[in-house]
């Protein structure tokens, strides 16, 4: 059932062309948030589907091929929206691909168990007269909370193909595509029954037609611009200022003025109708009951249960990365990364130094490095995926939430940054949850504080060997310091650079179900190869240059460019942190990786991490200089890879450079702060 | 007249208590929260039961079967008509 675009030449006219014009059939996947749409997605398309980005946004865009009684098929998986009006960037994507693309056959997936609310996208929909089938999922569910849907009976009202589905079971999904292939060949045509605006407003919208008559620009259907111009449409109407001439314009205004209610009379009119068009296929047997999910909840969401829930389960998660994770990052970094490094010195033996040196130390240790990683990444955001899938993260943004108002930002923040426990990137890319811009900058911004894996490595070696027994205690108090500082950042930034403006918490709180695992093992693929690429394509080229700096002109670390501006860096280190040149240049060299800090020692200290490293770093420096530099490494400007995700991110070069610049202050003040402090308290 | 009625047995969801059901009458908020509360299904004459409340902090309420977490800025701004 899978094949990929690229392995057939549409312009063949092969027995798998899609439509009569050799093309394959354009499919769009529509529906809410949480009704199994990625689900069906995977189901549908496998592993043959391509992830990027909708052009000029940050947002994900799926789409895939597949073929289906021996028709070509090619699905994009529109962003989950609750409507059509532009209130987000999700909802004009999705929009606007329907409108400009004219798919042959959207596909609209409703959760049978809030069919109402599903609903909702559909009516916009239907208003966009496109040929609609409708997926009606999780019907086991919705007769587990006791609402029974007869699929005819609603197909019959709405005029439109209507399969009841259960997408995580694969049940209906073959009837659903059969239900496409006939709209398809023309077999059915859909006549819908179009939702009507509310009695009291039909009047207007005729008018508003009337004016904008003649000057809709092509393809937008004209009475759907009128009603979006009804709802107050920020887009349609910037458009239709633009196209409109100014008397008209100026009478579409005063009727708009006359009517600032009308948003609500549209939306009630489209529930008004859903109410109608359900009315007579849904019974409820067993209304009243108390479901499972509501059970739960009674847990999960209480203000104190739910919080010593959701602390159990991070600790777990924590657990569980460290004690499976860690062993086996340390396995590849020996084993796979060191042996790889060995055998090319060993082999390189006679060649000149430098080609052995850019080719184990360059090359093999920046892939390396990214290569130990992923044992811990994959544990990580399997662990988050399960969490994702039940529903049980939605729960624990909601407990969250109240804490995050500290830093003028909701629950849903909560999400990315406890993915930056995993590894900064994904942390900054998960902020793509985030509805509301401000909110997910300063989310972005934040998430650099949060200590990744490879920060807590390098202070799992360093605290013993300063601290020794008490080392548990300094690193755990470090970690709590770095949060600090991300709670204090997020209070400062929010209250002074964004005026303490707030964006509104509205979070659907979707059913507990059993995890999918194809979805969630898809998920965690799609962001592991991400995590490969993106970090790949930076990091590697970045660590080639900076490890040159370090080897260059002479051949040594000690004599390199690097050493000498790390030399010429010292006073200021020392006279902050009681630095000498080589703890600013490991400090200089975490900004490839953060782990790089002891590789880095290592050089400058003739040894290994394994053997003498840690005495040697006790011989060589005080208490207080080790304290600095903990405190320093772990607050400091992140990695290459994170500050590529920041940029990306954030499509500002301005704010990329002002978080580095705020980082580089937090940790030098603070590194600064701890040094003179434990000096005079005489640690 | 009508309008009279409603309004004098309005109150702020946010002052609903848990378990107690009522009907969305007005949202006094902003176009753009106000287009997404609508879209959400929260619209007047939505009957809407509180699941959550403990009168601080955010609260969860079901409307038209789906579970809604709002933050209490938000519930405030949400005017509702207790039914029995």
């Amino acid at each position: 059932m899978v094949a990929t675009c690229h392995d057939l030449a549409p312009e063949t006219g092969s027995a798998l062309d899609g439509t009569p014009a050799g093309r394959p059939v354009l499919l769009a996947l529509a529906g809410q948030p949480n009704v199994g749409k990625s689900t069906l997605f995977n189901l549908l398309t496998g592993l043959s589907q391509h992830v990027g980005n909708w052009p000029g946004k940050t947002i994900e865009r799926k789409e895939g091929c597949f073929t289906f009684n021996g028709k070509l098929y090619r699905l994009v998986d529109l962003p989950g929206t609750y409507s059509l009006t532009a209130n987000s960037a999700e909802e004009v994507i999705a929009r606007e691909f329907i409108i400009r693309e004219r798919p042959d056959v959207v596909i609209a997936l409703v959760d049978a168990a809030i069919l109402e609310r599903s609903l909702y996208l559909v009516a916009e929909l239907l208003s966009l007269r496109v040929p609609l089938v409708i997926g009606l999922n999780m019907i086991d569910v919705a007769e587990r909370e006791g609402t029974h849907v007869e699929p005819e009976v609603l197909e019959a009202a709405l005029g439109v193909p209507v399969v009841p589905m259960v997408a995580t079971r694969n049940i209906g999904v073959q009837e659903l595509m059969e239900a496409v292939d006939r709209v398809v060949k023309g077999e059915v045509t859909c006549e819908p029954r179009l939702p009507q605006i509310r009695a009291d407003h039909q009047k207007v919208l005729r008018e508003i037609e009337e004016l904008v008559d003649g000057y809709v620009p092509p393809p937008y259907p004209q009475v759907w611009v009128a009603l979006k111009l009804l709802e107050g449409d920020q887009e349609i109407t910037r458009m239709m200022q633009e196209n409109l001439p100014q008397e008209r314009w100026t009478a579409v205004q005063s009727l708009l003025r006359a009517h600032d209610d009308a948003l609500v009379a549209v939306a009630s009119g489209r529930y008004e109708w859903i109410g109608r068009m359900v009315r007579a296929a849904v019974t409820r047997p067993r209304a009243g009951q108390i479901s499972l999910t509501e059970r739960l909840d009674r847990w999960a969401t209480h203000p104190l249960w739910g919080l010593l829930i959701l602390g159990a389960i991070l600790g777990m998660v924590f657990w569980l990365t460290y004690t499976v994770g860690s062993p086996l990052q340390e396995w590849l970094d020996v084993h796979v990364v060191g042996q790889a490094a060995w055998l090319v010195h060993a082999s390189l033996a006679q060649a000149p130094y430098w080609l052995s040196g850019l080719l184990a130390d360059g090359i093999i240790g920046s892939a390396g490095a990214m290569l130990t990683f992923i044992p811990i990444l994959v544990i990580f955001f399997t662990v988050m995926g399960i969490l994702e899938d039940t529903g049980y993260m939605a729960r624990a943004a909601y407990v969250m939430d109240g804490f995050m108002h500290i830093m003028g930002l909701h629950g849903k923040s909560f999400l990315p940054l406890c993915l930056g426990f995993g590894c900064n990137v994904p942390a900054v890319l998960g902020t793509r949850v985030i509805e509301s811009r401000r909110a997910r900058l300063l989310t972005m911004l934040l998430a650099p504080l949060v200590p990744c894996t490879a920060r807590m490595a390098v202070l799992a070696f360093l605290a013993p060997a300063f601290f020794g027994p008490y080392a548990v205690y300094v690193s755990w108090g470090l970690i709590l310091l770095a949060l600090a500082v991300l709670v204090t950042a997020g209070a400062l930034i929010n209250r002074t650079i964004f005026r303490g403006r707030r964006a509104a918490f509205i979070m659907e709180l979707p059913l507990y179900h059993v995890p999918n695992w194809r979805t969630i093992g898809l998920m965690v693929w799609q962001q592991t190869m991400a995590f490969v690429h993106k970090a790949g394509r930076v990091i590697v080229p970045v660590s080639v240059a900076v490890w040159a700096l370090s080897v260059l002109p002479e051949g040594g670390l000690e004599a390199s460019w690097l050493a000498g501006f790390g030399r010429w860096l010292e006073p200021v280190g020392r006279l902050l942190m009681g630095f000498d040149w080589r703890l600013t240049v490991a400090l200089l060299t975490s900004f490839i990786a953060k782990e790089n800090s002891i590789a880095t020692l290592g050089v400058l200290f003739g040894a290994t991490a394994e053997a003498g490293l840690a005495d040697r770093l006790r011989a060589a420096f005080p208490v207080p200089v080790g304290l600095a530099f903990l405190v320093t490494q772990i607050l400091f400007v992140p990695c290459v890879a994170t500050v590529a995700a920041l940029r990306r991110e954030s499509a500002s070069w301005k704010w990329t450079i002002f978080d580095l610049l705020l980082l580089l202050i937090i940790s030098t003040a603070l590194g600064s702060v701890a040094f003179h402090l434990a000096r005079v308290v005489g640690l | 007249m009508e309008q009279l009625t409603c309004e004098s047995g309005a109150i702020a969801l946010s002052a609903m208590r848990t378990g107690e059901r009522g009907i969305v009458l007005e949202l006094d908020c902003g176009r753009g929260l106000r287009s997404r509360l609508a879209s959400m299904g929260l619209t007047p004459g939505a009957e809407i039961t509180m699941l959550q409340n403990f009168g601080h902090g955010p609260l969860i309420a079901r409307v038209r079967d789906a579970r809604i977490a709002l933050g209490r800025g938000e519930a405030n701004k949400i005017y509702v008509r207790r039914v029995a």
